[in-house]
């Protein structure tokens, strides 16, 4: 889908699949997954090295910088302060200004902390980043994370991990009615058709790292996601029937017995 | 805790320090620059961020950035993560 690219803040995305690269069981399986997946954004955390075991690999080692956008997120960071800070160490490690934004409120629901993302939001502006941030599915909190100048929002499907899919499509649908920026939907996809109707409903992209990294086949489901989002990006595109209570015949009448 | 590595002109103190690397307590004979604690460590300074004294530095500094004692230094690195576990 070359001809339908994803543009965020000027920059040119050519899948409208994101993946994470948590969870797989090693950094040949990442690889691989991502590839089947076509995805060209990956997103990654920011961690202490491993300064003990001198033969330790780096991630980056499998990602090559020049195929993929790499997209540091501040997942684990419970507060604006380090939210902050991972962001910042995140722009020192890497090439740029992206940030994938993440104040958590919550242990048990890794909910976001939306009071919070926008204070770390607007500091992060201020100083230069691009900043993508993770948010609810609420449609307020996503037109002030607009308004204050993020080029695009992430509101979740459903918890992080938990692949109960869009637990709430029509706060989803209003987010996308009220902002002007691009929507990509975070967290929560299952299979497939969480996937598919998330992009049929109108979102941009959708980003996933447990559905793919936890299925029994990662590069299958990987594999399984990228038609998704392909085909409910079309279906979106092509614009679907209206539903109607009773039925249309298909056939014509005229020239019956 | 005057330290010039590469100067000639300048009194160069070896110094027996002991510095905090992500954590740990590390012991280290000085001058050491952040370049060579890298080095030592087997990482590369295009894949990791480094802070020293909750301070971060661009990475062009750090060939000429010197550690002292008791400095507390992060070592940071991109890894696997999602939508996070």
């Amino acid at each position: 889908m070359n001809q339908d690219p994803l543009i965020i803040a000027g920059r040119k995305f050519r899948s409208r699949l994101w993946v994470g690269t948590g969870k797989y069981k090693n950094f040949e399986e990442t690889r691989n997954a991502i590839e089947a997946s076509g995805a060209d954004v990956v997103t990654v955390a920011v961690r202490r090295v491993n300064i003990t075991d001198n033969k330790s690999e780096n991630l980056l080692d499998y990602l090559d910088p020049k195929k993929y956008i790499i997209l540091p997120n501040t997942a684990g960071c419970y507060t604006v302060e380090d939210a902050v800070r991972y962001s910042r160490l995140a722009r020192a490690a890497g090439v740029s200004d992206l940030v994938k934004l993440e104040v958590i409120g919550d242990e048990r629901t890794l909910f976001p902390d939306t009071a919070g993302l926008i204070e770390a939001a607007k500091i992060l502006i201020a100083e230069g980043f691009v900043v993508l941030p993770y948010t609810n599915d609420d449609p307020i909190v996503a037109k002030k994370l607009v308004d204050i100048g993020c080029p695009a929002v992430m509101p979740l499907a459903a918890p992080i991990g938990s692949g109960l899919g869009i637990r709430n499509p029509y706060n989803l649908k209003i987010i996308l009615e009220t902002v002007n920026v691009p929507v990509i939907v975070d967290a929560g996809v299952g299979t497939a058709s969480d996937a598919a109707l998330a992009m049929e409903y109108g979102a941009d992209a959708v980003l996933m790292n447990t559905a793919i990294a936890g299925a029994k086949d990662p590069l299958m489901m990987a594999t399984a996601m990228r038609y998704a989002v392909d085909a409910g990006r079309l279906a979106f595109k092509a614009g679907r029937i209206p539903r109607k209570l009773y039925a249309t015949a298909s056939s014509p009448i005229e020239g019956m017995l | 805790m005057l330290a010039y590595p590469g100067s000639s002109e300048i009194f160069c103190q070896y110094l027996f320090m002991k510095i905090v690397v992500n954590g740990e307590q590390h012991e280290a004979e000085g001058p050491l620059t952040v370049a060579h604690l890298l080095q030592k460590l087997n990482l590369r300074s295009e894949q990791v961020a480094v802070e020293v004294n909750l301070k971060i530095l661009d990475r062009g500094d750090f060939p000429t950035w010197n550690l002292h004692d008791g400095d507390k230094v992060e070592i940071l690195s991109f890894i696997g993560g999602g939508s996070p576990a």
